[in-house]
């Protein structure tokens, strides 16, 4: 009896340790993880408490966060920090937009001509080279202090990115699908379609998740150098009066921007490549 | 002769040569000459990188010949043929598109509609076996079903000449002799011509009419044989039988002679 009884649950029970075993590791590796914040930031506190680091030149944790209450309850020097924070992301969405779509379409059309490459790829290199930053100082002279110059900033920052990667997964494309879909009577539109894009997708969604961030340093360094309003001028004018926390506080602000930005754009990317193979679960 | 012989297809005095990265000329074929009648199956055998896979590429259209002339139905090539349907070695169906979307392909780019493309594609899809499966996306496939994707792929587009490259060489045993046998059906039916590229003797004397050994590069035609074993044949039991030992020992000894020559680096 023992005997036919005995063996059958056994795996089930080595099952049930294995996800056991899983959720023990994900419940630690959490545990840690919230160890490492309170680590620095309670050494933070507690180093402006004993005095061993200077609250004027390096910020409070609870000055921050006194700071960020102040701001969504009174609103800041330069107006309602909702305002601010739309303006912001106002500008850096419209300018990965624009440059996105610019950078997908220039990077298709160089990638699938080899003559309009062998011709553009020079200057494209050039240009790559130019710490784009600084064309911002021509933005606002060229375009003004509105939002329009900011745009303009976040567009270059973007552009460049999203096109080298385009270009380069349109390269990348696979030659025996490209042979196959020939073969089976694709035109050359059929072809760009059915197979480069697709295969470039992957390539372009990874630089979208990189040049999200890159939009956002073009608004900022834009509003940084000469502005109405946007986080930028928040900083800037924190900075101004060696408002220490303030800026902090606004580089928090940002980085929450940038984390809801980088999760739409995994979900965007997720459902967008859905025929990929799943990874598995150890990863 | 040859306006009386009508040829699916024709390489006459063929030359494709390329630059290496170092600038040197590299040839691939000199001299050669081979020609496939209609509804004939002609496999190809010979050494690794001797060619095999250049001479489909110029029967496809996917390249030009420095020197000679490639025909098909006794026209020059000129580009991609619609009559052509190709097998590739590796997977190259569609990662990104489902069985069903894979099948279809090939009707909807020359402009089927949509809906009579998805009717033919669907009993592509029963005749392959893999009925059930028009949902799914090739890496949730096997290998051997991946093969059968790419035969429907190509087979729906109804081609007057099937070229085909390694096509089971990835597979293991079992599977390729599965396909092997189904190959030989789906062509019984389709009666196109074939062109069969292997490195695998055995397979190339089970499945063909005639059987090509080719020299190491430059390639050429080394030798014809005709294999005259009777059709259908039945590729698990023929590998046993007495005619078709002595007609591999005949071609093997032939084609060891280029192999060796191949390994000597000449």
């Amino acid at each position: 009896m023992a005997e036919t009884i005995l063996p059958t649950p056994a795996p089930a029970v080595r099952m049930e340790t294995m996800v056991e075993r899983l959720r023990r590791r994900a419940r630690l590796v959490l545990a840690l993880r919230l160890a490492v914040l309170v680590f620095l930031v309670g050494g933070w506190e507690l180093g402006v408490r004993v005095g061993l680091i200077d609250p004027f030149f390096f910020g409070q944790p609870s000055g921050i966060v006194e700071k960020l209450i102040d701001w969504f309850q009174n609103g800041t020097s330069i107006g309602p920090l909702w305002k601010q924070i739309w303006v912001t992301i106002y500008e850096a969405g419209a300018g990965f937009l624009i440059g996105a779509v610019m950078g997908i379409l220039c990077g298709i059309a160089l990638g699938r001509n080899q003559l309009l490459s062998d011709v553009f790829s020079i200057y494209i290199k050039v240009a790559n080279s130019i710490p784009r930053v600084v064309l911002g100082s021509i933005f606002i002279v060229a375009l003004g202090l509105g939002a329009a110059s900011k745009i303009a900033l976040a567009v270059v920052m973007v552009f460049f990115v999203v096109f080298a990667n385009a270009f380069q997964g349109v390269r990348e494309a696979d030659k025996n699908l490209i042979a196959n879909a020939r073969i089976l009577g694709a035109s050359d539109w059929q072809m760009t379609r059915a197979v480069v894009i697709p295969s470039a997708l992957s390539w372009i969604l990874a630089s979208l998740h990189v040049s999200f961030g890159f939009a956002l340093v073009g608004a900022i360094v834009g509003e940084f150098l000469g502005a109405r309003e946007g986080m930028g001028l928040l900083i800037a004018t924190a900075q101004g009066s060696f408002d220490s926390n303030g800026v902090f506080a606004a580089m928090i602000v940002i980085a929450v921007v940038a984390l809801i930005a980088e999760w739409l754009l995994t979900m965007i990317e997720d459902r967008l490549l859905t025929w990929r193979p799943e990874t598995t679960i150890n990863e | 002769m040859d306006a009386i012989t009508p040829t699916a297809v024709a390489l006459k005095n063929v030359a494709r040569r390329f630059v290496t990265p170092a600038g040197e000329i590299l040839s691939a074929l000199e001299n050669f000459d081979l020609s496939i009648a209609p509804g004939e199956f002609f496999a190809i055998v010979g050494p690794t990188g001797c060619g095999k896979s250049t001479t489909l590429g110029l029967i496809a259209g996917l390249a030009k010949p420095q020197a000679g002339e490639v025909t098909l139905f006794d026209a020059p090539v000129d580009g991609v043929d619609r009559r052509v349907g190709f097998v590739f070695q590796q997977d190259a169906v569609f990662p990104w598109r489902n069985v069903l979307g894979n099948v279809m392909a090939g009707p909807l780019f020359r402009g089927v509609p949509k809906a009579r493309a998805e009717e033919m594609a669907r009993d592509w899809i029963n005749r392959v076996g893999l009925k059930g499966f028009e949902d799914h996306h090739p890496h949730q496939l096997s290998g051997g079903m991946r093969k059968r994707v790419a035969l429907a792929q190509t087979f729906i587009n109804n081609p007057q000449v099937l070229l085909m490259d390694e096509p089971f060489s990835s597979l293991d045993v079992q599977t390729r002799e599965l396909m092997q046998e189904e190959l030989l059906q789906l062509w019984a039916q389709a009666k196109s011509a074939v062109l069969f590229v292997t490195h695998d003797l055995d397979e190339a004397i089970l499945l063909a009419d005639r059987v090509a050994v080719l020299t190491t590069r430059p390639a050429r035609v080394k030798s014809v044989h005709t294999i005259d074993l009777p059709r259908p044949r039945d590729v698990a039991k023929l590998r046993y039988d007495e005619r078709f030992i002595a007609i591999a020992r005949n071609i093997s000894d032939d084609l060891r002679e280029e192999v060796l020559r191949a390994r000597a680096g000449h």
